[in-house]
């Protein structure tokens, strides 16, 4: 079980945490202007490295609170050790 | 008796007698589940606990009009080391995010506090204040063994050297999202919402069972 480290509460169970995807995906300025694929592109398509990536958690059983965090998809080790910024 | 008197008695009866708390229907097992000597460990719920919500920020006016309001500081919380403040057994506060805090009241003066009276005390500034006192009920954990049982399916380090008397975290309990209080070495308050009462009353009297056998392995 991973050990995630909240920025509120500390070093906490991978179980009370909530997944949220990727992180830093912007909502579109306009989007009444997006055709269907450029829509569908916003809502699903998502990174897929190996290696760091940015994603967003919940500490869903404890404070409630997102953050953001940079996780090596390879080692699963947090590269924001402090926890992530709020 | 007339008619009209029956009536002026329903009326004037403390609605406390309808109240059933959540864990009430397992008194009597948790009675029988007690454990007595240096392995000790006995559940009991304390019931009928005024809770407050109370959603503001310490350093800000709000933060420090609840705090007046209740008569406790807001915690700093746990990078502070701080998770609670005031008193366990009367008015305390309990951390549960950096704007969220859980106003408790557990003794038997619960009754006397103007709930609607501190509700007001944000009127016309953010944040909040809401009376919750039956969202969660408390069931207290007691003994030696305390610590033990809880540390079957608690995601919290529970040792004194984390976890010392006094702290309060919100995690999982097996599968069920409570508040755990340590409010003296081997007294533990377990905070589950109310619907999660009799699945976590049952949880801890499974788990405090083997402890009235001998120790198996030393």
């Amino acid at each position: 079980m991973l050990l995630i480290t909240c920025p509120h509460c500390g070093p906490r169970d991978e179980v009370e945490f909530h997944y949220g995807g990727q992180a830093h995906v912007a909502y579109p300025e306009d989007p009444q202007a997006l055709d269907d694929a450029a829509w569908a592109h916003f809502l699903f398509y998502r990174d897929n490295p190996a290696g760091a990536f940015a994603e967003r958690w919940q500490h869903s059983a404890g404070c409630r609170k997102w953050f953001d965090v940079v996780r090596d998809t390879v080692t699963y080790e947090f590269l924001t050790p402090e926890g992530g910024s709020r | 008796m007339t008619a009209d008197q029956t009536t002026a008695d329903q009326a004037s009866a403390p609605p406390a007698d309808l109240r059933r708390s959540p864990a009430a229907h397992l008194t009597e097992q948790m009675r029988a589940g007690d454990v007595d000597g240096p392995r000790g460990v006995r559940l009991r719920e304390i019931p009928f606990a005024v809770q407050l919500g109370i959603r503001a920020e310490p350093g800000a006016p709000s933060g420090r009009a609840a705090a007046e309001a209740w008569g406790v500081g807001l915690p700093a919380g746990p990078r502070a080391g701080e998770t609670v403040t005031g008193d366990p057994e009367g008015r305390h506060v309990i951390w549960i995010s950096p704007d969220e805090f859980l106003a408790v009241e557990p003794s038997g003066l619960a009754g006397l506090i103007d709930v609607r009276g501190i509700e007001g005390a944000l009127d016309g500034m953010p944040g909040q204040i809401v009376d919750l006192s039956g969202n969660r009920t408390i069931l207290e954990l007691t003994g030696p063994s305390a610590r033990s049982v809880l540390e079957k399916g608690c995601h919290v380090d529970l040792h004194p050297r984390a976890f010392p008397a006094g702290a309060a975290a919100s995690t999982l309990l097996g599968p069920v999202q409570a508040i755990v209080h340590r409010t003296r070495e081997d007294v533990f308050r377990i905070l589950p919402r109310a619907s999660f009462a009799d699945y976590t009353v049952r949880w801890l009297l499974d788990g405090m069972a083997e402890f009235a056998g001998e120790e198996l392995i030393r």
